[in-house]
Protein backbone atom coordinates (compact mmCIF):
# COMPACT_ATOMS: atom_id res chain seq x y z
CA UNK A 1 0.00 0.00 0.00
CA UNK A 2 1.27 3.39 -0.70
CA UNK A 3 2.25 5.34 1.82
CA UNK A 4 0.02 8.58 0.71
CA UNK A 5 -3.00 6.14 0.97
CA UNK A 6 -1.92 5.17 4.68
CA UNK A 7 -1.89 9.06 5.51
CA UNK A 8 -5.17 9.70 4.14
CA UNK A 9 -7.08 6.81 5.43
CA UNK A 10 -5.38 6.02 8.91
CA UNK A 11 -6.51 3.43 10.98
CA UNK A 12 -8.58 5.06 13.26
CA UNK A 13 -10.47 6.81 9.94
CA UNK A 14 -10.95 2.92 8.79
CA UNK A 15 -12.19 2.14 12.26
CA UNK A 16 -15.06 4.64 12.56
CA UNK A 17 -16.24 4.37 8.87
CA UNK A 18 -17.14 0.79 10.00
CA UNK A 19 -17.78 1.56 13.75
CA UNK A 20 -19.07 4.96 13.60
CA UNK A 21 -19.39 7.01 17.17
CA UNK A 22 -22.61 9.27 17.80
CA UNK A 23 -24.57 7.89 14.97
CA UNK A 24 -28.78 7.64 15.44
CA UNK A 25 -30.78 10.43 15.80
CA UNK A 26 -32.70 11.50 19.19
CA UNK A 27 -35.05 13.89 17.78
CA UNK A 28 -35.92 16.87 20.34
CA UNK A 29 -32.32 18.86 19.17
CA UNK A 30 -31.83 22.39 20.09
CA UNK A 31 -30.48 22.73 17.06
CA UNK A 32 -30.31 20.43 13.69
CA UNK A 33 -28.65 20.86 10.36
CA UNK A 34 -29.18 18.43 6.83
CA UNK A 35 -26.18 18.79 4.48
CA UNK A 36 -26.18 17.03 1.05
CA UNK A 37 -22.47 16.88 -1.11
CA UNK A 38 -24.02 17.22 -4.47
CA UNK A 39 -21.53 15.81 -6.59
CA UNK A 40 -21.92 12.11 -4.66
CA UNK A 41 -25.20 12.64 -3.18
CA UNK A 42 -23.64 12.00 0.09
CA UNK A 43 -25.68 13.22 3.18
CA UNK A 44 -25.80 13.64 6.72
CA UNK A 45 -28.85 14.67 9.53
CA UNK A 46 -27.04 16.41 12.73
CA UNK A 47 -28.45 17.20 15.77
CA UNK A 48 -26.69 19.62 18.44
CA UNK A 49 -28.09 18.61 22.33
CA UNK A 50 -27.18 21.05 24.96
CA UNK A 51 -27.16 20.91 28.61
CA UNK A 52 -30.78 22.45 29.55
CA UNK A 53 -30.20 26.08 30.51
CA UNK A 54 -26.83 26.36 28.98
CA UNK A 55 -24.93 26.54 25.30
CA UNK A 56 -22.50 23.65 26.79
CA UNK A 57 -23.02 20.84 24.26
CA UNK A 58 -24.33 17.63 26.20
CA UNK A 59 -23.65 15.52 22.99
CA UNK A 60 -23.82 15.21 19.02
CA UNK A 61 -26.12 12.81 16.95
CA UNK A 62 -26.20 12.35 13.56
CA UNK A 63 -27.15 9.92 10.85
CA UNK A 64 -26.61 10.01 7.02
CA UNK A 65 -24.13 7.95 4.63
CA UNK A 66 -20.83 8.72 2.79
CA UNK A 67 -17.49 7.70 1.56
CA UNK A 68 -15.32 6.84 4.54
CA UNK A 69 -13.41 10.05 4.64
CA UNK A 70 -16.78 11.92 5.42
CA UNK A 71 -18.66 9.05 7.74
CA UNK A 72 -15.03 9.28 9.86
CA UNK A 73 -15.48 13.14 9.91
CA UNK A 74 -18.84 12.76 11.50
CA UNK A 75 -18.12 10.16 14.26
CA UNK A 76 -14.78 12.42 15.00
CA UNK A 77 -16.94 15.37 15.20
CA UNK A 78 -19.64 14.28 17.57
CA UNK A 79 -16.46 12.99 20.00
CA UNK A 80 -14.95 16.19 19.97
CA UNK A 81 -18.65 18.30 20.84
CA UNK A 82 -19.65 17.49 24.64
CA UNK A 83 -18.32 19.60 27.33
CA UNK A 84 -18.00 22.28 24.74
CA UNK A 85 -19.66 26.07 24.34
CA UNK A 86 -20.87 26.38 21.34
CA UNK A 87 -19.40 29.51 20.51
CA UNK A 88 -15.54 27.13 21.82
CA UNK A 89 -17.19 24.29 19.19
CA UNK A 90 -17.30 27.01 16.78
CA UNK A 91 -13.91 28.46 16.86
CA UNK A 92 -12.82 24.74 16.76
CA UNK A 93 -14.78 24.17 13.29
CA UNK A 94 -13.03 27.30 11.86
CA UNK A 95 -9.46 25.90 12.79
CA UNK A 96 -10.59 22.30 11.20
CA UNK A 97 -11.88 24.68 8.42
CA UNK A 98 -8.42 26.46 7.72
CA UNK A 99 -6.26 23.34 7.58
CA UNK A 100 -8.58 21.23 5.76
CA UNK A 101 -8.54 24.22 2.89
CA UNK A 102 -4.91 24.24 3.52
CA UNK A 103 -3.65 21.85 0.80
CA UNK A 104 -1.52 20.41 3.37
CA UNK A 105 0.27 23.15 4.29
CA UNK A 106 -1.71 23.79 7.93
CA UNK A 107 -0.84 20.53 10.16
CA UNK A 108 -4.49 20.50 12.40
CA UNK A 109 -4.11 21.74 15.91
CA UNK A 110 -4.40 18.29 18.32
CA UNK A 111 -5.01 20.30 21.58
CA UNK A 112 -8.34 21.99 19.99
CA UNK A 113 -9.02 18.66 17.48
CA UNK A 114 -8.02 16.25 19.28
CA UNK A 115 -8.50 12.91 17.00
CA UNK A 116 -9.86 14.40 14.66
CA UNK A 117 -6.24 15.62 13.58
CA UNK A 118 -6.23 11.91 11.92
CA UNK A 119 -8.09 13.87 8.84
CA UNK A 120 -5.04 16.22 8.14
CA UNK A 121 -4.28 14.41 5.17
CA UNK A 122 -7.21 14.94 3.93
CA UNK A 123 -6.53 18.40 2.48
CA UNK A 124 -3.79 17.09 -0.09
CA UNK A 125 -6.53 15.90 -1.70
CA UNK A 126 -9.13 19.11 -2.70
CA UNK A 127 -11.53 16.67 -4.28
CA UNK A 128 -11.82 15.35 -0.73
CA UNK A 129 -11.94 18.36 1.55
CA UNK A 130 -15.90 18.33 1.18
CA UNK A 131 -16.00 14.90 2.37
CA UNK A 132 -14.23 16.00 5.65
CA UNK A 133 -16.14 19.12 5.73
CA UNK A 134 -19.78 17.66 5.60
CA UNK A 135 -20.48 17.26 9.50
CA UNK A 136 -18.54 19.88 10.29
CA UNK A 137 -20.52 22.48 8.46
CA UNK A 138 -23.27 20.59 9.55
CA UNK A 139 -22.39 21.35 13.58
CA UNK A 140 -21.65 25.18 12.09
CA UNK A 141 -25.22 25.27 11.46
CA UNK A 142 -27.09 23.67 13.68
CA UNK A 143 -24.83 25.84 16.22
CA UNK A 144 -26.12 28.65 14.64
CA UNK A 145 -29.45 27.44 14.70
CA UNK A 146 -29.58 26.73 18.21
CA UNK A 147 -31.95 27.44 20.57
CA UNK A 148 -31.50 26.90 24.48
CA UNK A 149 -33.51 24.15 26.13
CA UNK B 1 -32.69 -18.98 -37.11
CA UNK B 2 -30.66 -15.81 -37.78
CA UNK B 3 -27.25 -16.43 -38.79
CA UNK B 4 -24.97 -14.10 -37.58
CA UNK B 5 -21.58 -13.84 -39.78
CA UNK B 6 -18.30 -13.21 -38.97
CA UNK B 7 -17.68 -9.61 -38.98
CA UNK B 8 -16.17 -8.42 -42.34
CA UNK B 9 -13.43 -6.38 -40.46
CA UNK B 10 -10.50 -7.53 -38.83
CA UNK B 11 -10.15 -6.75 -35.35
CA UNK B 12 -7.84 -4.29 -33.84
CA UNK B 13 -4.34 -5.84 -33.41
CA UNK B 14 -2.32 -5.15 -29.98
CA UNK B 15 0.48 -3.12 -32.87
CA UNK B 16 -2.86 -1.40 -33.81
CA UNK B 17 -3.54 -0.55 -30.21
CA UNK B 18 -0.03 0.38 -29.39
CA UNK B 19 0.12 3.11 -32.48
CA UNK B 20 -2.98 4.39 -31.76
CA UNK B 21 -2.18 4.80 -28.49
CA UNK B 22 1.22 6.70 -29.19
CA UNK B 23 -1.26 9.34 -31.57
CA UNK B 24 -2.31 10.03 -27.92
CA UNK B 25 0.16 12.48 -26.11
CA UNK B 26 -1.37 12.39 -22.42
CA UNK B 27 -1.23 8.46 -22.66
CA UNK B 28 1.98 8.06 -22.36
CA UNK B 29 1.92 10.01 -18.95
CA UNK B 30 2.66 8.91 -15.12
CA UNK B 31 -0.28 9.77 -12.85
CA UNK B 32 0.70 9.72 -8.75
CA UNK B 33 3.80 7.43 -9.83
CA UNK B 34 2.51 5.32 -11.96
CA UNK B 35 1.50 4.82 -16.06
CA UNK B 36 -1.83 6.86 -16.41
CA UNK B 37 -4.94 3.94 -17.00
CA UNK B 38 -7.42 6.14 -18.53
CA UNK B 39 -10.91 4.52 -17.67
CA UNK B 40 -12.91 7.59 -17.91
CA UNK B 41 -13.56 8.21 -21.28
CA UNK B 42 -17.46 8.14 -21.09
CA UNK B 43 -16.98 11.48 -18.74
CA UNK B 44 -14.60 12.49 -22.18
CA UNK B 45 -12.21 11.01 -24.27
CA UNK B 46 -8.36 11.83 -24.48
CA UNK B 47 -7.53 13.63 -28.15
CA UNK B 48 -5.01 12.81 -30.66
CA UNK B 49 -2.27 14.87 -31.43
CA UNK B 50 -3.82 15.46 -34.85
CA UNK B 51 -7.06 17.16 -33.25
CA UNK B 52 -4.44 19.05 -31.01
CA UNK B 53 -2.56 20.23 -33.98
CA UNK B 54 -5.49 21.50 -36.43
CA UNK B 55 -6.77 23.54 -33.51
CA UNK B 56 -3.69 24.91 -33.05
CA UNK B 57 -2.87 25.71 -36.61
CA UNK B 58 -6.15 27.02 -37.39
CA UNK B 59 -5.10 29.75 -35.20
CA UNK B 60 -1.84 30.01 -36.19
CA UNK B 61 -2.40 30.32 -40.13
CA UNK B 62 -6.50 30.80 -40.69
CA UNK B 63 -8.22 32.09 -37.52
CA UNK B 64 -10.99 34.44 -39.16
CA UNK B 65 -14.30 35.55 -38.00
CA UNK B 66 -16.57 33.19 -40.30
CA UNK B 67 -19.83 34.37 -42.81
CA UNK B 68 -18.76 37.48 -42.43
CA UNK B 69 -16.17 39.47 -43.97
CA UNK B 70 -14.46 39.75 -47.53
CA UNK B 71 -10.80 38.89 -46.56
CA UNK B 72 -9.16 35.82 -47.46
CA UNK B 73 -8.69 34.90 -44.21
CA UNK B 74 -12.66 35.19 -43.97
CA UNK B 75 -13.18 33.07 -47.18
CA UNK B 76 -10.88 30.08 -45.79
CA UNK B 77 -11.68 29.81 -42.13
CA UNK B 78 -15.51 29.73 -43.30
CA UNK B 79 -14.72 26.86 -45.83
CA UNK B 80 -13.42 25.29 -43.31
CA UNK B 81 -15.88 25.58 -40.43
CA UNK B 82 -18.58 24.71 -43.70
CA UNK B 83 -16.55 21.30 -44.51
CA UNK B 84 -16.18 20.10 -40.83
CA UNK B 85 -19.94 20.62 -40.96
CA UNK B 86 -20.27 18.29 -44.15
CA UNK B 87 -17.75 15.90 -42.55
CA UNK B 88 -20.15 15.24 -39.13
CA UNK B 89 -22.88 15.06 -41.31
CA UNK B 90 -21.64 12.35 -43.64
CA UNK B 91 -20.36 10.65 -40.21
CA UNK B 92 -23.60 10.55 -39.21
CA UNK B 93 -25.69 9.67 -42.41
CA UNK B 94 -27.02 13.62 -42.49
CA UNK B 95 -27.53 16.76 -44.90
CA UNK B 96 -25.02 19.23 -44.07
CA UNK B 97 -27.82 21.27 -43.30
CA UNK B 98 -29.12 19.18 -41.04
CA UNK B 99 -26.11 19.45 -38.48
CA UNK B 100 -26.56 22.50 -35.66
CA UNK B 101 -23.48 23.02 -33.84
CA UNK B 102 -23.85 23.85 -30.43
CA UNK B 103 -21.32 23.54 -27.75
CA UNK B 104 -21.93 20.07 -26.50
CA UNK B 105 -24.89 17.69 -26.29
CA UNK B 106 -26.45 19.47 -23.02
CA UNK B 107 -27.11 22.73 -25.10
CA UNK B 108 -28.31 20.92 -27.91
CA UNK B 109 -30.93 18.96 -26.09
CA UNK B 110 -32.14 22.10 -24.22
CA UNK B 111 -32.20 24.00 -28.03
CA UNK B 112 -34.60 21.41 -29.02
CA UNK B 113 -37.14 22.29 -26.07
CA UNK B 114 -36.78 25.67 -25.51
CA UNK B 115 -37.60 26.05 -29.09
CA UNK B 116 -40.75 23.58 -28.95
CA UNK B 117 -41.37 26.06 -25.67
CA UNK B 118 -40.70 28.99 -27.78
CA UNK B 119 -43.23 27.74 -30.44
CA UNK B 120 -45.54 26.99 -27.51
CA UNK B 121 -45.40 30.60 -26.99
CA UNK B 122 -46.53 31.61 -30.35
CA UNK B 123 -43.36 31.89 -32.07
CA UNK B 124 -42.34 30.64 -35.07
CA UNK B 125 -46.02 31.75 -36.82
CA UNK B 126 -47.81 28.92 -38.62
CA UNK B 127 -44.75 26.70 -39.38
CA UNK B 128 -44.31 26.30 -35.45
CA UNK B 129 -47.80 25.50 -35.15
CA UNK B 130 -47.24 21.96 -35.01
CA UNK B 131 -44.42 21.83 -31.98
CA UNK B 132 -46.77 23.36 -29.75
CA UNK B 133 -48.08 22.10 -26.36
CA UNK B 134 -50.87 22.27 -24.58
CA UNK B 135 -51.86 20.97 -20.87
CA UNK B 136 -52.79 17.17 -21.39
CA UNK B 137 -49.88 16.84 -23.81
CA UNK B 138 -47.34 13.99 -22.69
CA UNK B 139 -44.12 14.07 -22.81
CA UNK B 140 -42.09 10.73 -22.74
CA UNK B 141 -38.32 10.14 -21.12
CA UNK B 142 -36.86 6.90 -19.16
CA UNK B 143 -35.84 6.28 -16.21
CA UNK B 144 -32.10 6.04 -17.08
CA UNK B 145 -31.85 9.13 -18.56
CA UNK B 146 -28.63 11.17 -18.05
CA UNK B 147 -30.09 14.51 -16.36
CA UNK B 148 -28.97 16.53 -19.35
CA UNK B 149 -32.14 14.45 -21.64
CA UNK B 150 -33.97 14.80 -18.42
CA UNK B 151 -33.83 18.48 -17.22
CA UNK B 152 -34.61 20.08 -20.29
CA UNK B 153 -38.03 17.87 -20.51
CA UNK B 154 -38.61 19.00 -16.85
CA UNK B 155 -38.53 22.45 -17.61
CA UNK B 156 -40.46 22.35 -20.85
CA UNK B 157 -43.33 20.31 -18.98
CA UNK B 158 -43.55 22.83 -16.47
CA UNK B 159 -43.30 25.82 -18.55
CA UNK B 160 -46.23 24.65 -20.96
CA UNK B 161 -48.41 22.42 -18.59
CA UNK B 162 -47.83 19.36 -20.41
CA UNK B 163 -46.93 16.12 -18.40
CA UNK B 164 -43.25 14.51 -18.14
CA UNK B 165 -43.85 10.71 -17.92
CA UNK B 166 -41.02 7.89 -17.84
CA UNK B 167 -40.58 4.37 -19.39
CA UNK B 168 -39.11 2.59 -16.12
CA UNK B 169 -36.14 -0.09 -16.52
CA UNK B 170 -35.86 -3.79 -15.38
CA UNK B 171 -33.55 -4.70 -12.59
CA UNK B 172 -30.78 -5.63 -15.27
CA UNK B 173 -31.26 -2.33 -16.70
CA UNK B 174 -33.24 -2.92 -19.72
CA UNK B 175 -35.96 -0.82 -20.88
CA UNK B 176 -39.34 -2.49 -19.78
CA UNK B 177 -40.42 -2.18 -23.45
CA UNK B 178 -44.00 -4.01 -22.17
CA UNK B 179 -44.95 -0.83 -20.30
CA UNK B 180 -43.57 1.68 -23.01
CA UNK B 181 -46.73 0.37 -25.29
CA UNK B 182 -49.37 2.43 -22.97
CA UNK B 183 -46.84 5.14 -21.90
CA UNK B 184 -46.37 5.91 -25.59
CA UNK B 185 -50.16 6.98 -26.60
CA UNK B 186 -52.02 9.87 -28.15
CA UNK B 187 -51.53 11.92 -25.51
CA UNK B 188 -47.45 11.75 -26.24
CA UNK B 189 -45.96 14.31 -28.22
CA UNK B 190 -42.44 14.08 -27.49
CA UNK B 191 -40.50 11.02 -27.12
CA UNK B 192 -36.82 11.60 -25.56
CA UNK B 193 -34.32 8.89 -24.32
CA UNK B 194 -31.04 7.93 -24.62
CA UNK B 195 -29.28 5.12 -27.68
CA UNK B 196 -26.94 3.90 -24.70
CA UNK B 197 -26.67 4.19 -20.92
CA UNK B 198 -23.68 6.16 -19.65
CA UNK B 199 -24.35 4.44 -16.52
CA UNK B 200 -25.42 1.13 -17.60
CA UNK B 201 -24.08 0.65 -20.97
CA UNK B 202 -27.02 -0.82 -22.45
CA UNK B 203 -28.23 -0.18 -25.90
CA UNK B 204 -31.69 0.76 -25.97
CA UNK B 205 -34.05 -0.30 -28.37
CA UNK B 206 -34.04 2.62 -31.25
CA UNK B 207 -36.49 1.25 -33.65
CA UNK B 208 -39.29 0.17 -31.74
CA UNK B 209 -38.92 3.29 -29.98
CA UNK B 210 -39.23 5.42 -33.39
CA UNK B 211 -42.04 2.60 -34.54
CA UNK B 212 -43.83 3.78 -31.45
CA UNK B 213 -43.14 7.46 -31.39
CA UNK B 214 -44.38 7.00 -35.41
CA UNK B 215 -47.66 5.63 -34.22
CA UNK B 216 -48.69 8.35 -32.55
CA UNK B 217 -47.35 11.31 -34.12
CA UNK B 218 -44.70 12.00 -31.77
CA UNK B 219 -41.33 13.45 -31.97
CA UNK B 220 -38.27 11.54 -31.43
CA UNK B 221 -35.29 13.15 -29.69
CA UNK B 222 -32.12 10.82 -29.25
CA UNK B 223 -29.72 11.35 -26.77
CA UNK B 224 -26.38 10.18 -28.71
CA UNK B 225 -23.59 10.94 -26.40
CA UNK B 226 -22.56 7.67 -25.49
CA UNK B 227 -23.05 6.19 -29.04
CA UNK B 228 -21.70 8.53 -32.06
CA UNK B 229 -18.61 8.29 -30.05
CA UNK B 230 -18.62 4.18 -30.06
CA UNK B 231 -20.44 2.83 -33.19
CA UNK B 232 -21.41 3.69 -36.60
CA UNK B 233 -24.24 6.15 -36.03
CA UNK B 234 -26.70 6.75 -39.11
CA UNK B 235 -29.81 9.50 -38.40
CA UNK B 236 -31.46 8.09 -41.44
CA UNK B 237 -31.95 4.74 -40.75
CA UNK B 238 -32.43 5.19 -37.51
CA UNK B 239 -35.24 7.77 -38.31
CA UNK B 240 -35.13 9.56 -35.31
CA UNK B 241 -36.08 13.30 -35.57
CA UNK B 242 -33.06 15.23 -33.41
CA UNK B 243 -29.98 13.31 -32.25
CA UNK B 244 -27.39 15.69 -30.11
CA UNK B 245 -23.86 14.57 -29.34
CA UNK B 246 -20.72 16.36 -27.71
CA UNK B 247 -17.39 16.94 -29.69
CA UNK B 248 -14.90 15.78 -26.42
CA UNK B 249 -16.18 12.58 -25.58
CA UNK B 250 -15.55 11.43 -29.42
CA UNK B 251 -11.88 12.64 -29.75
CA UNK B 252 -12.84 16.36 -30.33
CA UNK B 253 -12.10 19.74 -28.10
CA UNK B 254 -14.65 20.70 -25.33
CA UNK B 255 -16.53 23.76 -26.45
CA UNK B 256 -18.60 22.02 -29.38
CA UNK B 257 -21.31 19.85 -29.57
CA UNK B 258 -23.67 18.55 -32.77
CA UNK B 259 -27.21 18.86 -32.79
CA UNK B 260 -28.95 16.87 -35.84
CA UNK B 261 -32.55 17.67 -36.99
CA UNK B 262 -34.34 16.72 -39.50
CA UNK B 263 -34.27 19.56 -42.53
CA UNK B 264 -38.22 20.34 -42.09
CA UNK B 265 -38.27 20.52 -38.57
CA UNK B 266 -35.35 22.74 -37.87
CA UNK B 267 -36.61 24.87 -40.26
CA UNK B 268 -39.69 25.16 -39.14
CA UNK B 269 -38.87 25.32 -35.32
CA UNK B 270 -38.47 28.91 -33.93
CA UNK B 271 -34.99 29.81 -32.63
CA UNK B 272 -33.66 29.71 -29.06
CA UNK B 273 -30.56 31.77 -28.96
CA UNK B 274 -31.40 34.99 -31.09
CA UNK B 275 -28.49 37.82 -32.22
CA UNK B 276 -25.67 38.24 -34.59
CA UNK B 277 -25.41 36.21 -37.74
CA UNK B 278 -28.67 34.49 -37.38
CA UNK B 279 -31.31 36.44 -39.36
CA UNK B 280 -31.81 37.77 -43.00
CA UNK B 281 -33.57 41.15 -41.89
CA UNK B 282 -33.76 43.32 -38.82
CA UNK B 283 -35.66 46.10 -37.59
CA UNK B 284 -36.44 47.93 -34.40
CA UNK B 285 -39.60 45.90 -34.30
CA UNK B 286 -39.37 42.11 -35.45
CA UNK B 287 -36.70 39.87 -37.36
CA UNK B 288 -36.57 37.40 -39.73
CA UNK B 289 -34.46 34.33 -39.28
CA UNK B 290 -32.51 32.83 -41.51
CA UNK B 291 -33.07 28.82 -42.42
CA UNK B 292 -31.63 25.99 -40.81
CA UNK B 293 -28.66 25.73 -39.15
CA UNK B 294 -28.05 29.09 -39.15
CA UNK B 295 -30.58 30.19 -37.55
CA UNK B 296 -29.47 28.61 -34.72
CA UNK B 297 -26.16 29.76 -34.73
CA UNK B 298 -26.22 33.07 -33.24
CA UNK B 299 -22.95 35.10 -32.12
CA UNK B 300 -19.46 33.61 -33.12
CA UNK B 301 -18.95 30.47 -33.25
CA UNK B 302 -16.97 27.66 -31.73
CA UNK B 303 -14.76 27.75 -34.88
CA UNK B 304 -11.71 26.15 -34.11
CA UNK B 305 -13.32 23.26 -32.21
CA UNK B 306 -15.47 22.78 -34.96
CA UNK B 307 -12.89 22.05 -37.25
CA UNK B 308 -10.68 20.16 -34.47
CA UNK B 309 -14.12 17.83 -34.32
CA UNK B 310 -13.92 17.30 -38.19
CA UNK B 311 -9.99 16.12 -37.38
CA UNK B 312 -11.42 13.95 -35.13
CA UNK B 313 -14.14 12.16 -37.50
CA UNK B 314 -11.87 11.89 -39.16
CA UNK B 315 -9.09 9.72 -37.63
CA UNK B 316 -12.41 7.60 -36.10
CA UNK B 317 -13.14 7.04 -39.65
CA UNK B 318 -10.32 5.81 -40.67
CA UNK B 319 -9.96 3.34 -38.05
CA UNK B 320 -12.97 2.53 -38.88
CA UNK B 321 -16.32 2.44 -36.57
CA UNK B 322 -17.39 -1.37 -36.73
CA UNK B 323 -14.19 -2.28 -35.26
CA UNK B 324 -14.02 0.50 -33.09
CA UNK B 325 -17.05 -1.38 -31.49
CA UNK B 326 -15.79 -4.22 -31.38
CA UNK B 327 -13.04 -4.09 -29.67
CA UNK B 328 -14.86 -1.76 -26.73
CA UNK B 329 -17.64 -4.20 -26.68
CA UNK B 330 -14.75 -6.93 -25.45
CA UNK B 331 -13.21 -4.58 -23.51
CA UNK B 332 -17.30 -4.13 -22.07
CA UNK B 333 -16.92 -7.96 -21.67
CA UNK B 334 -13.67 -8.12 -20.03
CA UNK B 335 -14.41 -5.89 -17.33
CA UNK B 336 -18.34 -7.16 -16.34
CA UNK B 337 -16.37 -10.55 -16.34
CA UNK B 338 -13.89 -9.24 -14.04
CA UNK B 339 -15.93 -7.36 -11.71
CA UNK B 340 -18.22 -10.23 -11.22
CA UNK B 341 -15.74 -12.10 -10.13
CA UNK B 342 -14.40 -9.63 -7.18
CA UNK B 343 -16.49 -10.53 -3.92
CA UNK B 344 -18.72 -7.80 -2.94
CA UNK B 345 -19.01 -5.87 -6.46
CA UNK B 346 -22.60 -5.57 -8.00
CA UNK B 347 -21.80 -4.53 -11.59
CA UNK B 348 -25.32 -2.67 -12.57
CA UNK B 349 -26.94 -3.03 -16.31
CA UNK B 350 -27.16 -6.38 -18.25
CA UNK B 351 -25.14 -9.43 -16.97
CA UNK B 352 -21.96 -10.83 -18.62
CA UNK B 353 -22.65 -11.49 -22.57
CA UNK B 354 -25.40 -9.37 -22.79
CA UNK B 355 -25.03 -6.31 -25.17
CA UNK B 356 -23.14 -3.63 -23.73
CA UNK B 357 -20.58 -1.00 -24.86
CA UNK B 358 -17.66 -0.51 -23.76
CA UNK B 359 -18.14 0.23 -20.03
CA UNK B 360 -19.01 -1.02 -16.31
CA UNK B 361 -20.52 0.71 -13.95
CA UNK B 362 -20.89 -0.96 -10.18
CA UNK B 363 -21.44 -1.06 -6.52
CA UNK B 364 -19.03 -2.49 -3.88
CA UNK B 365 -20.27 -3.34 -0.55
CA UNK B 366 -19.37 -1.49 2.11
CA UNK B 367 -16.78 0.90 0.17
CA UNK B 368 -17.95 4.05 -1.15
CA UNK B 369 -17.19 4.99 -4.63
CA UNK B 370 -15.54 8.16 -3.78
CA UNK B 371 -12.85 6.25 -1.35
CA UNK B 372 -12.80 3.39 -4.11
CA UNK B 373 -11.78 6.14 -6.92
CA UNK B 374 -9.34 7.58 -4.53
CA UNK B 375 -7.70 4.28 -3.93
CA UNK B 376 -7.59 3.67 -7.50
CA UNK B 377 -6.38 6.79 -8.46
CA UNK B 378 -3.31 6.22 -6.22
CA UNK B 379 -2.53 3.93 -8.83
CA UNK B 380 -2.65 6.13 -11.17
CA UNK B 381 -5.98 4.94 -12.76
CA UNK B 382 -8.94 7.30 -13.39
CA UNK B 383 -12.26 6.23 -13.21
CA UNK B 384 -15.72 8.12 -12.64
CA UNK B 385 -17.17 7.85 -9.22
CA UNK B 386 -20.55 9.44 -7.75
CA UNK B 387 -23.74 9.22 -9.75
CA UNK B 388 -22.87 10.20 -13.58
CA UNK B 389 -25.60 12.91 -13.65
CA UNK B 390 -28.26 10.31 -13.07
CA UNK B 391 -29.75 10.26 -9.54
CA UNK B 392 -33.39 8.92 -10.46
CA UNK B 393 -31.84 5.51 -12.01
CA UNK B 394 -29.34 5.62 -9.03
CA UNK B 395 -31.93 5.78 -7.11
CA UNK B 396 -33.81 3.03 -8.81
CA UNK B 397 -31.24 0.66 -8.55
CA UNK B 398 -30.86 1.10 -4.55
CA UNK B 399 -27.53 2.58 -4.66
CA UNK B 400 -26.68 6.48 -3.81
CA UNK B 401 -23.69 6.16 -6.05
CA UNK B 402 -21.74 4.16 -8.44
CA UNK B 403 -18.24 3.86 -9.77
CA UNK B 404 -18.02 3.73 -13.70
CA UNK B 405 -15.06 2.58 -15.85
CA UNK B 406 -15.53 3.19 -19.66
CA UNK B 407 -12.70 2.42 -22.59
CA UNK B 408 -12.17 3.52 -25.98
CA UNK B 409 -10.20 2.60 -29.28
CA UNK B 410 -7.17 3.17 -27.13
CA UNK B 411 -7.77 0.83 -23.94
CA UNK B 412 -6.15 -2.26 -23.41
CA UNK B 413 -6.59 -5.49 -22.37
CA UNK B 414 -3.70 -4.52 -20.06
CA UNK B 415 -5.27 -1.68 -18.51
CA UNK B 416 -8.71 -3.33 -17.78
CA UNK B 417 -6.62 -6.26 -15.99
CA UNK B 418 -4.72 -3.45 -13.75
CA UNK B 419 -8.03 -2.28 -13.22
CA UNK B 420 -9.76 -5.24 -12.07
CA UNK B 421 -6.49 -6.08 -9.78
CA UNK B 422 -6.65 -2.27 -8.25
CA UNK B 423 -10.27 -3.15 -7.61
CA UNK B 424 -9.56 -5.95 -5.78
CA UNK B 425 -7.02 -4.82 -3.78
CA UNK B 426 -9.51 -1.86 -2.48
CA UNK B 427 -11.78 -4.71 -1.24
CA UNK B 428 -9.04 -5.87 0.68
CA UNK B 429 -7.76 -2.47 2.05
CA UNK B 430 -11.23 -1.21 2.90
CA UNK B 431 -12.12 -4.57 4.63
CA UNK B 432 -15.34 -5.35 2.79
CA UNK B 433 -17.60 -8.08 4.52
CA UNK B 434 -17.26 -11.25 2.96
Amino acid sequence: MSSAMESLYQEVILDLSRHPHGRGLEGEANGTSHQVNPTCGDEITLELHLEPGTDRIRSVRWDGHGCAISQASASLFSDLAPGLTTGELGERIAVFRMAMRSHGTIEPDEELLGDAVALGGVSRYVARVKCAMLAWVAGEEAIAAAVPA
Amino acid sequence: MTVISAPSFAELSQDEIAAIRRDFPILGSQVNGHPLVYLDSGATSQKPRVVIDTEREYYERENAAVHRGAHTLAALATERFEDARATVARFIGAHDDEIVWTSNATEGLNLVAYAIGNATAGRGGDAAKRFRLVPGDEIVVTEMEHHANLLPWQELAARTGATLRYIPIADDGTLRMEEAQSLVNSRTRILAFTHVSNVLGVINPVSELVALARSVGALVVLDACQSAPHFALNVAELDVDFAAFSGHKMLGPTGVGVLYGRSELLNALPPFLTGGSMITSVTMESAEYLPAPHRFEAGTQRVSQAIALGAAVDYLERIGMPRIAQHEAALGQLLVAGLEAIPGVTVLGPRLGEPRVGLASFDVQGVHSHDLGQFLDDRGIAVRVGHHCAQPLHRRLGVTSSTRASAYLYTTADEVAEFLDGVTAATEFFGVPR
